[in-house]
């Protein structure tokens, strides 16, 4: 069953050329997609249009059989509180503590007041516990973002989005800042998140190793268009090259054992 | 013709500059008739006279209750226009700030009353403001309080624009509305550097309220002016006195408090 639709999606910063021209995929319900391309080719962008914090300048997403297109500012963010958000910087309030920037995921369902004054039930409380748990945050619960290394920091933007209750999570490079065991744990705990909790994951990743690994499905862009979209072992290095364009024969890959060769 | 190597034509360049200062300081001092050897000898003179007549005396001291009187009123003055402008500044900033902002038009008009307000400075204010008000405490309360608006806006537009960017996204995407991701994002990672920078401008306002008083007739500035004018110099330098003493423990005082909210 598809989730999300883009439909012939565009995006053009004021007159230059065009971030994003004619995007077009289906993602169904469980799926984890990664997206993978050059610095520029448009990943982030796209993320952000699916949640409309980057206005799209034409075409549609359709996101649980709702074309997103003409929403108003009440049903935008009815749509962004089902679309949990994943940074490469974590975006955290760094002066808080743990536990409230995991509530801050809970906002997009307050009225303005409750919202203003940060008023939060023991029901939520509790989620916002057991979510800590679960990813091994227990400990830093009450302690300030500022002092949690960057893959705590991570896990921590991990939990603000699933307090959300979300059907889809947008990863716009969440390992890009790490070292290679907190990335490891980062990208297993989002792996364990589709499997178990059946969340649809779109992931923005630069390497493609990780991609190839993780991903069910990669999708890449190239100067705002798609390259290609196809199941890991249908990807070769011929289109790799074709994503990172014609300087590629110098990337750094790791294609394993079956491409040993490239 | 043979181009000069790099390290020549930096060297040439900063003899061209220090060749133009000397040449417009000479020039100045012609143009004002500056004697430069009396204007140095007449530094001893100059001591001399303040060690013989510019110390508090025992007839002075006996005035120290009306100074402390006037002192006072002096930094409720300023205290006051610090914190009020302080207020006023931060909902301006917030209209200002890219972070924030409504639209375009809000953050141009925000920032435009600031630089009026910053630019204007605060003996130009309180004589302004001497015709609406006359010689009342209000007058110099106004002056601070419009130079303390100016700068404050400015200043806490840039930390919002700084200090925010990232959490408001994280927030905004995850549907929370517009004053809760003030209250709930901008205000907490934004506080130190708001209290600081009060501080700062309560610091700023005593040292220039001592001016302003002198041009508007009202607290310590006042006393100072009718001493000095009346040949009281024993009770002029006493003013002087209590006034660095007053900075320095109110500079004391908000290191620590900035020390502690850090």
């Amino acid at each position: 069953m598809p989730l999300l639709q883009i439909a012939q999606l565009s995006k053009r910063y004021g007159t230059d050329k065009y971030a994003l021209e004619g995007i077009d995929f289906t993602v169904d319900t469980g799926e984890f997609v990664a997206i993978i391309g050059p610095s520029g080719a448009g990943k982030s962008t796209l993320l952000r249009c699916i949640n409309h914090m980057i206005p799209m300048s034409s075409g549609d997403v359709v996101f649980a059989d709702a074309s997103t297109k003409s929403f108003n500012a009440t049903q935008l963010r009815a749509h962004r509180t089902q679309i949990g958000m994943i940074f490469q910087h974590y975006n955290l309030v760094n002066r808080l503590s743990v536990i409230e920037n995991v509530l801050h995921g809970r906002l997009g369902y307050k009225s303005t007041v409750a919202g203003v004054m940060g008023w939060y039930s023991n029901a939520e409380k509790q989620q916002a516990v057991e979510i800590l748990q679960s990813l091994g945050l227990s400990e830093q619960m009450y302690k300030r973002c500022d002092q949690l290394s960057g893959g705590q920091k991570q896990r921590v933007g991990i939990a603000r989005a699933l307090i959300q209750n979300p059907k889809l999570l947008l990863c716009d490079e969440p390992i890009a800042s790490l070292d290679p065991s907190a990335a490891k744990i980062i990208m297993d705990t989002l792996k364990d998140i589709n499997q178990r909790l059946g969340i649809t994951i779109i992931v923005n990743l630069h390497q493609v190793d990780v991609a190839m690994r993780y991903a069910q499905r990669i999708i890449g862009i190239n100067s705002g268009k798609i390259v290609c979209d196809a199941a890991p072992d249908a990807i070769t290095p011929t289109i790799i090259h074709e994503v990172y364009g014609s300087e590629a024969g110098e990337l750094i890959l790791d294609f394993g054992e079956q491409y040993a060769q490239a | 013709m043979h181009k000069l190597d790099f390290f020549t034509q930096k060297r040439l360049s900063f003899g061209l500059f220090v060749m133009v200062l000397i040449v417009l300081t000479y020039a100045t001092i012609i143009f004002t008739e500056y004697n430069v050897a009396k204007g140095f000898t007449s530094i001893p003179k100059a001591v001399r006279w303040a060690t013989a007549n510019f110390y508090p005396d025992a007839a002075a001291i006996k005035k120290l209750p009306a100074i402390l009187a006037k002192l006072s009123d002096t930094i409720l003055m300023s205290v006051a226009s610090a914190t009020v402008a302080s207020f006023f500044a931060f909902f301006v900033a917030i209209f200002g700030a890219q972070t924030t902002r409504i639209n375009v038009w809000f953050s141009v008009f925000a920032r435009g009353i600031a630089t009026v307000f910053r630019n204007i400075d605060v003996s130009a204010w309180a004589l302004i403001l001497l015709f609406s008000f006359g010689q009342s405490s209000f007058t110099g309360y106004f002056a601070l309080f419009f130079v303390t608006f100016g700068f404050m806006v400015r200043v806490l537009i840039e930390t919002i624009d700084e200090v925010s960017t990232d959490s408001v996204e994280a927030l905004r995407a995850t549907g929370a509305s517009y004053f809760a991701i003030i209250t709930q994002s901008v205000i907490p990672s934004c506080l130190p550097q708001l209290v600081s920078w009060v501080l700062f401008m309560i610091e700023t306002n005593i040292r220039s309220a001592t001016l302003v008083g002198i041009l508007t007739g009202t607290g310590i500035g006042y006393s100072f002016d009718i001493y000095y004018k009346s040949l009281n110099y024993n009770a002029a330098s006493l003013v002087i006195v209590v006034i660095v003493i007053s900075v320095s423990a109110i500079e004391a005082v908000s290191n620590w408090i900035r020390r502690a909210v850090l």
